[in-house]
C-alpha cells in the first residue's frame, strides 16, 4: 500500500518487504508494546477508554461514530461473558482499506482488539472478514495462531491475568454484514438481517451479551494511542477529527491505491498522491465516502478537506474514506443504475421500504438509462427515496437512498436528457474510452 | 457423505464458537461443504443442517442469502467479476464482456466442455487493482486487463 | 411505571412497554402487520411508524420502548405519510385478486389499504411473481405472491410451535417463505400461520374456495378433541360446517388451536353419516323410524335386565361425549339396575375408583402454568396428545421455566427440556418412585415403605432438584399415565412426590369432558370399561364409541359385542364395524349439531349451544336418552332443555367446577415389574383419536395418519435376531398381524412401539403388556 503524507503514518508505517505482516516483524517494528504496556502497567479500563476519547477517534466503517464513548456504553459489572467484535467485511464499493491492513499488519488490528477486550471486560472476540477475500482470511487466522503461541493471545496473556482470544468469521458474500447487527446475526450463523436497535449491541449483542463493535482501521489505531496518548493522535488530525485515516481512491485517476494522511489534509493533494486524473482528463464527480455517500460535483469536491466535517459541509460523508473519482467519461445515469443495482441485489430483505422500494428505483433508473424514461420519473424518484429514508431497520435504506438524490440534484440535465432524447448525452465511444481496458488491447 | 478431512474442518469451525452455539459455524461448514463438493444440493445442506443441529430450512435461508453459495452446480472453475461501479471505471464491466466473447457465455452460464462459469459479483473490496475477480471463491485476481485474463484462462486447467 | 401521552391520551404503562402495548392500553389503533401479541417482534412491515416527540424521524410503535413523558402522534402528518408510503410499497408487487382471493373480506392488506393506499397506482413496472408451493394437505400456498414478507409464520414455527418448518429464503425482493425443498409442514399447530398471515398468501386448503368470508355466520363452540376446552368458532353456511376458527381466550387457548380442532369438522360431512335409526331383523340392519328403534332399545334392555340381572348390561361413552349424555346414560343405566357405566374406554387400572375424594383434574388453571417454575410430565406423548398444552410447557421453557418428562415414548415434545427420562412402561411406576425417592433423600424426610428398595440415578435427581426449587411446581400426568396397567401406583406416586415436593399434581385429562364424565356420575359401581369385557354383558349401550378402537383392549372388546344379545349404538356416524355387531343403530348429532356442556381439565364449565342441524333424522344424543328414559317409565327424563340437565348436575354452574381434587386414600403403591421379553408401548396417533377425528379426510392425508408401524430400536431388533427383515408378525394375547418394521432408536429397548386407536392394530389386545416379534 503506498504510503505518502505529511507526518508519519500511524497505520501503514514501516510495511515494507512481504514478510511485514508477521509476527516478528511486527515485534521488530514495535508491535504489541501498547498492549505489553496495559498488562504490565495495569492501566485500569477507565484510563484507557479516556485516552482514547480523548484521541478524537472516530469510527471508521462509515458512520463516524466517537470510538471512546462507544467504549463506555458497554455495562461495566455485567456477569458472563461480553464481546468485542471486528468489521472487516468491507464491502462498501469504493472500500478497500480493511483488506490491505489485515494482509500487511494484521498484527495491529489483533493488538487493538486485545486492548479493547481489557478495557471494556471482554475475554473473547471475533473478526468478521468479508467474503471474497479468502487469501486475506487465511493471513489472519496464520497472524492468530503466531499471537497465540507467542502468548499474545488465550488464557493468561503474558502472565498478566488477562484472558483475551479471538477468532476469525469467514463471510461468504453479503454486503449487508457490514452493518453491525446483521453482522452478528451472521456470526449466530443466521441470515445477516439487521436487528432493530435498541436494543443496542452493547446491551444485547452477539448471542444475547454486550458486544462492541469496531471497523479494523478502528482497532488498529488503538495500539498507536495507547503508546503515544490521546493528544498525540488528536493533534494528528484536526479538532474532532483526530488522527490519520486511510483513504482508497478508486476510479479514474493515474495510481488508485490507499494512502494514510493526516484528517483534513486538502482533497487536491490527495488526488496529486494517487498520481492525478487518468489521462489528464477533468474530475466531473467525486463519490468522496463509499457508494453510500452522497456524489460531489468535480469543483465543490477540489474546494474540500478530507474530514468527517469539510466532507459533511460539502453535502456528503466522510463515510469509510473510499474516494471514487469519476471523470467527464462517464454517464451519470448509467453510474447511478449500476449503484442502484448494487442495493437492490444487496437488500436483506426484511423491512418493506428497502426491499421494494430499492427495486423500485433500480427498475425506474435503469428504464431511464434505457430509453424508457418517463416526464414524472424524477419526480418519483425523489418522492421513493423520500418514503425509504429514515423509515428502514438499518441505513441501507438510506444508503440506496442518498446517491439516487444527489446524482438527481447534482446531475439533473443528464437525466432529462436521457428521458427526453432517449440517448445518453455522453458519447458511447468516449464512454468506452474511460476505462482504458480497450486501450491496452490495441 | 463429507470427507473425514472436511468434518475435521468442520469441527475445528465449531470450536470457535461457545459450546451451545454449534450453528455459527454453518457459513463455513456450508463454504467447506461447497468446495469439497463443487455446489450444494440440498442433500449437502440438509446434511450440514443435522450436523450442526439446526432445522434444514435454517441451514438453507444462510445457503441461499449469501452470494458465494452456489445452489446449482457451477463449473470447474467459477469466476465472478466484479461491476460494481468503482470496477466498472476501470474495466470491469469491459472484463466481463471480454470474458462473455472469449468464453462463448454469458452471466449464470457455463462453456459447454463445464470448464468455465461465469458470475457477476458485486463490491470484493479490491476496487483500487480494477478489473478484479474471483476464482472460485478462493483466489483474487487483480489488475486483469485483456492480457492478464488470456494468461488466467490459459492457466486454469 | 412510564408516563406516555398518545394522541393527547395519559396513561402510565410498566417499564420495558412498547408505544404499541400503550396504544392498545389506550384504545389508539396503529395500523401494523408484522406485529402480534404473541410473537416476538421483528419490526419488518414499517406500518406501525409514528411520530414521536423529538425524534427526527418516524419509529416503529412495535419495537420502540416507551420512556417516560414521551409523545406520541400516530394520526399526525409525519406518522401517516410514513404509513402510506410504506402501503404503497407493499402494495406495489401485491397481486390486485382481492375478488378472487381466499383472505378477501378478512384481510388486513385490504382493510388498511382502504384507508392509507393510494388512489392512483406510481408503479408501473411488472409485479413479482412467486411460484406456488406444496406444504401438504392443511395449508394452501398457491398464492405466495400475495406474500408480504412479514416473517409471521416463520416466527410462529420457531416460538410457537417449536419446529422451523417455514424459512425466508433468499434475500431482496427475491425473498420467498418455504419449506425446505418441498417438504410438507407437519406441525400439529400448523393451521395457526394460516390465521397468523395478514393476507391471503396461506390459507386453508379444505376451505379454499367453499366460500367467501362474509356468506359465513359465526358461532361459538367447544372442540370435543382434548381436555384444554378449547374456544371454537364454527363458521356455517347452509347449515353446514365450513371452517373452524379459534374463538381468542387468555386463559384457556389464547389465541391458537390445534390442527385437529381446525380441521375435524370435515367429518361432519363425510359419507360415513349414520342418517336413520337401523334396527337387526332377521339377520340383517334395516331402516326403520325413530319410535319404532326406541321401542325395540327399551323393550330390548328391559327383557335383559328381567332375564339377566341389571348388571348383564353395560354403557360406555366416548369421554368426548357432553356433560348431559354421560348423565343422562348413566342415569339409564342405573335406572335399568345395573351399575356398569363408564367413560374411560382406554383404562385398564381402576383401583382408584372410589377411593378418589373429588374429580380427578388438573390441579391449577391454564393461565397457572405460565407462572410454574418447574414442571413434570409423566406418561404423555405431549404434542400429539395435548397440543396447546405441550405448547403452555414449551413458552414456560423458554421462560426458563424447567420442564422435565418421564416417559415410554421416545418422541420429541419440542420443548426444551431440563430433563428426560424414556423408560418401557413397566418401569414406569420405578422410574416416578426414583423421583419420589430422590426428591426425600435430598430433604432428608421419609417416603412410603414400598421404595425401600428404589435407587435414583442422575436424571430423577435432577429431577427431584427442578421440583425443590423455590417457587410453583406441579406434576402433570399423562393419558399414557391414566390408561397404564398401574395407574393408580403412578396416582399414588405423584400425590407423595407432591406431598413431599410441594408441588402441585394433576391429570392433562384424556377427552373433552374428562372431568365432566365424574361430575356426570359416569363411573361404575359394578364393571367398569375393562370388566366390561372381560366378563362378556347380554346387553350393551354405546355412546360414541368405536370399541375396536377405542378401547384399553379392543380384540376383547369387540369379541364381548359379539356374543352379547343386543348391542345398541348412539353414534353419528356408521363403520363397517358396526355394521356388523349392532343391533340397533341410532343416529346421533356430532360436534356442532347439538347443545351440550364441556368440563375441562381445569374443571372449567363451558356450555356451547348447536349450531347447525343434524342431518337426515339424527338426533341429539341427550335427547335420544331421555327419551329412552321415558319409554322406560324412568322418573327424572323430563328436562326441556340440555340446559336443565346440566344444571341438575352442576347447579346454575358458575365459571369453575367444584369438587376437584385430586388425593386418593387407601390405594397402595405396587411395584413389581413384570417379566417380559417385549412389551408393547401404544400411543394414539392424535388424527386416529376420536370417532370425528379420523373421519376428517385432509387430516388423513398428513405425515401424523400414516398407518401404524412397529416402531423399535436397532439394538432391541438385533436382540430379537430380525435385525435384517422389513416386515415382522407380532403376536399379542388377542391376535396378530403383519406390519412394517421401523427402526427408532428413541423407544426404549425391549419395546415396541405399536400405535392403537388404528384398524390395522385393534386385534392385537391390551396397550401394554407382553407382545412377541418375529419376522415375516
Ligand atoms: C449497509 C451498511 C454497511 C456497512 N458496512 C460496513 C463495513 O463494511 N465495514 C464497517 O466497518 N462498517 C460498516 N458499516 C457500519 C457498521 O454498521 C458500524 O457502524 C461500524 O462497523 C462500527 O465501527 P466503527 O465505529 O469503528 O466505524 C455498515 C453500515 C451499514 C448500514
Ligand atoms: S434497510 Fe434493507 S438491508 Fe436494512 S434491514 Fe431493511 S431490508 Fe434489510
Ligand atoms: S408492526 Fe411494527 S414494523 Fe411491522
Amino acid at each position: 500500500m503506498t504510503i505518502l503524507g505529511a507526518i508519519q503514518p500511524m497505520l501503514t508505517s514501516g510495511l515494507d518487504g512481504d514478510n511485514a505482516w508477521r509476527l516478528e516483524h511486527y515485534l521488530k517494528r514495535g508491535g504489541y508494546s501498547a498492549l505489553k504496556k496495559v498488562l504490565a502497567e495495569k492501566i485500569s479500563p477507565d484510563e484507557i477508554i479516556g485516552e482514547v476519547k480523548k484521541s478524537g477517534l472516530r469510527g471508521r466503517g462509515g458512520a463516524g461514530f466517537p470510538t471512546g464513548l462507544k467504549w463506555s456504553f458497554m455495562p461495566r459489572d455485567y456477569q458472563g461473558n461480553k464481546y468485542v467484535v471486528c468489521n472487516s467485511d468491507e464491502g462498501e464499493p469504493g472500500t478497500f482499506k480493511d483488506r490491505d491492513i489485515l494482509r500487511y499488519n494484521p498484527h495491529s488490528v489483533i493488538e487493538g482488539m486485545a486492548i479493547a477486550g481489557y478495557a471494556m471486560g471482554a475475554s473473547c472476540g471475533y473478526n468478521y472478514i468479508h467474503g471474497e477475500i479468502w487469501e486475506i482470511y487465511k493471513r489472519f487466522e496464520e497472524a492468530l495462531d503466531e499471537a497465540r503461541s507467542a502468548g499474545l493471545l488465550g488464557a493468561n496473556i503474558l502472565g498478566s491475568g488477562f484472558d483475551f482470544d479471538l477468532f476469525a468469521h469467514h463471510g461468504y458474500g453479503a454486503y449487508i454484514c457490514g452493518e453491525e447487527t446483521a453482522l452478528l446475526e451472521s456470526i449466530e450463523g443466521k441470515k445477516g438481517q439487521p436487528r432493530y436497535k435498541p436494543p443496542f449491541p452493547a446491551n444485547f449483542g452477539l448471542y444475547g451479551k454486550p458486544t462492541t463493535i469496531n471497523n479494523t482501521e478502528t482497532f488498529a489505531s488503538i495500539p498507536w494511542i495507547v503508546n503515544l496518548g490521546g493528544d498525540a493522535f488528536l493533534n494528528a488530525g484536526k479538532p474532532n477529527n483526530g488522527g490519520t485515516k486511510i483513504f482508497s481512491i478508486s476510479g479514474h485517476v493515474n495510481k488508485p491505491g490507499n494512502y494514510e494522511i493526516p484528517l483534513g489534509t486538502p482533497f487536491s493533494t490527495l488526488l496529486e498522491m494517487a498520481g492525478g486524473m487518468r489521462g489528464g482528463r477533468r474530475l466531473k464527480a467525486c463519490i468522496p465516502g463509499g457508494s453510500s455517500s452522497p456524489v460531489v460535483p468535480g469543483d465543490v469536491m477540489m474546494q474540500c478537506t478530507m474530514d468527517y466535517d469539510s466532507i459533511a459541509k460539502a453535502g456528503s460523508m466522510l463515510g469509510s474514506g473510499a474516494v471514487i473519482i469519476i471523470d467527464e467519461t462517464v454517464c451519470m445515469v448509467k453510474a447511478l443504475e449500476r449503484l442502484s443495482y448494487f442495493y437492490y441485489e444487496e437488500s436483506c430483505g426484511q423491512c418493506t421500504p428497502c426491499r421494494e422500494g430499492t427495486s423500485w428505483l433500480y427498475k425506474i433508473v435503469h428504464r431511464i438509462e434505457n430509453g424508457n424514461g418517463r416526464e414524472d420519473d424524477l419526480e418519483l424518484l425523489e418522492s421513493i427515496t423520500g418514503n425509504i429514508m429514515g423509515r428502514t431497520i438499518c441505513a441501507l435504506g438510506d444508503a440506496a437512498a442518498l446517491p439516487v438524490q444527489s446524482f438527481v440534484k447534482h446531475f439533473r440535465d443528464e437525466f432529462i436528457y436521457h428521458i427526453e432524447q432517449k440517448k445518453c448525452l455522453v458519447p458511447v465511444d468516449i464512454q468506452r474510452a474511460g476505462s482504458g481496458f480497450f486501450s491496452a488491447l490495441s | 457423505m463429507l470427507t473425514t478431512e472436511s468434518l475435521q474442518r468442520i469441527d475445528r469451525e465449531i470450536e470457535k464458537y461457545p459450546a451451545d452455539q454449534k450453528q455459527s459455524a454453518v457459513m463455513a461448514a456450508l463454504a467447506i461443504a461447497q468446495e469439497e463438493r463443487g455446489w450444494l444440493s440440498n442433500e449437502t445442506i440438509e446434511f450440514v443442517a443435522n450436523y450442526l443441529g439446526m432445522a434444514p430450512i435454517a441451514a438453507y435461508e444462510v445457503a441461499s442469502f449469501y452470494s458465494m453459495y452456489d445452489l446449482n452446480p457451477v463449473g470447474k472453475y467459477k469466476l465472478t467479476v466484479c461491476t460494481n461501479l468503482p470496477c466498472m471505471l476501470s474495466g470491469g464491466v469491459d472484463a466481463a464482456e471480454y470474458l462473455k466473447a472469449k468464453l462463448g457465455i454469458g452471466f449464470n452460464e457455463t462453456t459447454v466442455d463445464g470448464k468455465f462459469t461465469l458470475k457477476e459479483g458485486e463490491c470484493m473490496g479490491a476496487c483500487g487493482d480494477a478489473p478484479v475477480m474471483l476464482v472460485s471463491n478462493r483466489r483474487m485476481c487483480s489488475c486483469m486487463g485483456p492480457e492478464q485474463i488470456d494468461r488466467l484462462l490459459a492457466e486454469l486447467e | 411505571m412510564l408516563e406516555i401521552e398518545i394522541d393527547g391520551k395519559q396513561t402510565q404503562v410498566p417499564a420495558g412497554s412498547t408505544i404499541m402495548d400503550a396504544a392498545q392500553l389506550v384504545g389508539a389503533y396503529i395500523p401494523h402487520f408484522c406485529y402480534h401479541k404473541k410473537l416476538s417482534i421483528s419490526a419488518n412491515c414499517r406500518m406501525c411508524l409514528v411520530q414521536v416527540e423529538k425524534a427526527p424521524k418516524p419509529l416503529p410503535a412495535c419495537a420502540t420502548p416507551v420512556t417516560n413523558g414521551m409523545k406520541v402522534f400516530t394520526h399526525s402528518e409525519l406518522a401517516v405519510n410514513a404509513q402510506k408510503g410504506v402501503m404503497e410499497f407493499l402494495l406495489i408487487n401485491h397481486p390486485l385478486d382481492c375478488p378472487i382471493c381466499d383472505q378477501g373480506g378478512e384481510c388486513q392488506l385490504q382493510d388498511l389499504a382502504v384507508g392509507y393506499g393510494g388512489s392512483e397506482a406510481r408503479y408501473r413496472e411488472d409485479k413479482r411473481v412467486v411460484f406456488q408451493k406444496n406444504v401438504g394437505p392443511l395449508i394452501s400456498m398457491q398464492e405466495m405472491s400475495r406474500c408480504i414478507h412479514c416473517t409471521r409464520c416463520v416466527r410462529f414455527g420457531q416460538e410457537i410451535a417449536g419446529v422451523m418448518e417455514l424459512g425466508m429464503a433468499n434475500r431482496n425482493m427475491h425473498s420467498e417463505i418455504q419449506t425446505f425443498v418441498g417438504r410438507t409442514v407437519d406441525s400439529e399447530l400448523s393451521g395457526n400461520m394460516i390465521d397468523l398471515c395478514p393476507v391471503g398468501a396461506l390459507t386453508s386448503k379444505p376451505f379454499r374456495y367453499k366460500a367467501r368470508s362474509w356468506e359465513l355466520s359465526r358461532r361459538k363452540s367447544v372442540s370435543p378433541h382434548d381436555s384444554l376446552g378449547t374456544n371454537l368458532y364454527v363458521q356455517v353456511k347452509n347449515n353446514r360446517v365450513m371452517r373452524v376458527l379459534p374463538r381468542e381466550n387468555e386463559d384457556v387457548n389464547e389465541c391458537w388451536i390445534s390442527d385437529r380442532d381446525r380441521f375435524s369438522y370435515e367429518a361432519l360431512n363425510c359419507s360415513d353419516r349414520l342418517l336413520k335409526p337401523m334396527v337387526r331383523v332377521d339377520g340383517s340392519l334395516r331402516e326403520v323410524d325413530w319410535s319404532v328403534a326406541l321401542d325395540y332399545v327399551a323393550h330390548g334392555l328391559k327383557d335383559v335386565a328381567r332375564t339377566h340381572g341389571g348388571n348383564a348390561i353395560a354403557s360406555l361413552a366416548s369421554p368426548s361425549s357432553t356433560l348431559e349424555e354421560l348423565y343422562l346414560l348413566q342415569k339409564l343405566t342405573r335406572g335399568l339396575g345395573s351399575g356398569c357405566v363408564d367413560f374411560r374406554p382406554r383404562r385398564r387400572d381402576f383401583a382408584t375408583d372410589a377411593k378418589m375424594v373429588g374429580a380427578p383434574w388438573l390441579g391449577l388453571r391454564l393461565s397457572e402454568i405460565k407462572e410454574l417454575d418447574a414442571a413434570v410430565v409423566v406418561g404423555s406423548v405431549l404434542r400429539k396428545d395435548h397440543p396447546l398444552f405441550a405448547q403452555r410447557l414449551r413458552q414456560l421453557a423458554r421462560k426458563s421455566g424447567k420442564v422435565s418428562l418421564i416417559s415410554v415414548t421416545g418422541d420429541d415434545p419440542l420443548i426444551n427440556l431440563n430433563a428426560r427420562i424414556t423408560v418401557a412402561p413397566s418401569q414406569l411406576p420405578f422410574a416416578l418412585a426414583a423421583v419420589v425417592k430422590a426428591v426425600a433423600a435430598l430433604k432428608g424426610i421419609e417416603t412410603l415403605d414400598e421404595l425401600e428398595n428404589v435407587q435414583p440415578d442422575a436424571a430423577s435427581v435432577s429431577i427431584a432438584e427442578s421440583l425443590l426449587a423455590d417457587g410453583k411446581k406441579a406434576v402433570f400426568l399423562g393419558n399414557l399415565a391414566e390408561q397404564h396397567p398401574s395407574a393408580s401406583t403412578i396416582h399414588v406416586l405423584a400425590n407423595e412426590l407432591g406431598r413431599l415436593s410441594g408441588a402441585v399434581v394433576g391429570f392433562i385429562g384424556e377427552g373433552a369432558n374428562c372431568v365432566g364424565g365424574h361430575l356426570a356420575g359416569a363411573l361404575p359401581s359394578s364393571g367398569n370399561a375393562y370388566d366390561m369385557f372381560v366378563e362378556p354383558r347380554k346387553a350393551y349401550i354405546l355412546l360414541g364409541v368405536e370399541p375396536e378402537l377405542d378401547c384399553h383392549n379392543p380384540g376383547m372388546a369387540s369379541a364381548a359385542l359379539k356374543q352379547a344379545s343386543l348391542v345398541v349404538m348412539l353414534t353419528p356416524f356408521k363403520s363397517q364395524a358396526m355394521l356388523d355387531t349392532a343391533d340397533v343403530l341410532l343416529p346421533v348429532a356430532a360436534f356442532t349439531e347439538t347443545s351440550g356442556t364441556f368440563v375441562s381439565a381445569e374443571g372449567r364449565i363451558q356450555s356451547v349451544a348447536g349450531v347447525c342441524q343434524t342431518p337426515g333424522d339424527a338426533r341429539p344424543a341427550w335427547k335420544v336418552l331421555r327419551v329412552l328414559g321415558n319409554l322406560l317409565d324412568f322418573g327424572g327424563f323430563d328436562q326441556e332443555s340440555s340446559e336443565a340437565v346440566r344444571n341438575e348436575i352442576v347447579g346454575n354452574p358458575g365459571e369453575f367446577a367444584g369438587g376437584l381434587d385430586n388425593s386418593v386414600a387407601g390405594v397402595s403403591v405396587r411395584l413389581e415389574a413384570a417379566q417380559m421379553d417385549l412389551q408393547r408401548i401404544s400411543d394414539v396417533p392424535i388424527y386416529f383419536a376420536d370417532s370425528l377425528v379420523r373421519r376428517a379426510n385432509s387430516l388423513q392425508e398428513t405425515r401424523d395418519s400414516v398407518s401404524p408401524t412397529a416402531r423399535v430400536s436397532a439394538g432391541t431388533l438385533k436382540s430379537l435376531g430380525i435385525a435384517d427383515s422389513s416386515l415382522t408378525r407380532v403376536v399379542q394375547s388377542s391376535g396378530e398381524t403383519v406390519l412394517s418394521i421401523a427402526v427408532d432408536n428413541a423407544v426404549p429397548f425391549g419395546c415396541v412401539q405399536i400405535s392403537a386407536a388404528h384398524a390395522s392394530t385393534s386385534m392385537l389386545g391390551d396397550m401394554f403388556g407382553a407382545i412377541k416379534m418375529e419376522s415375516a
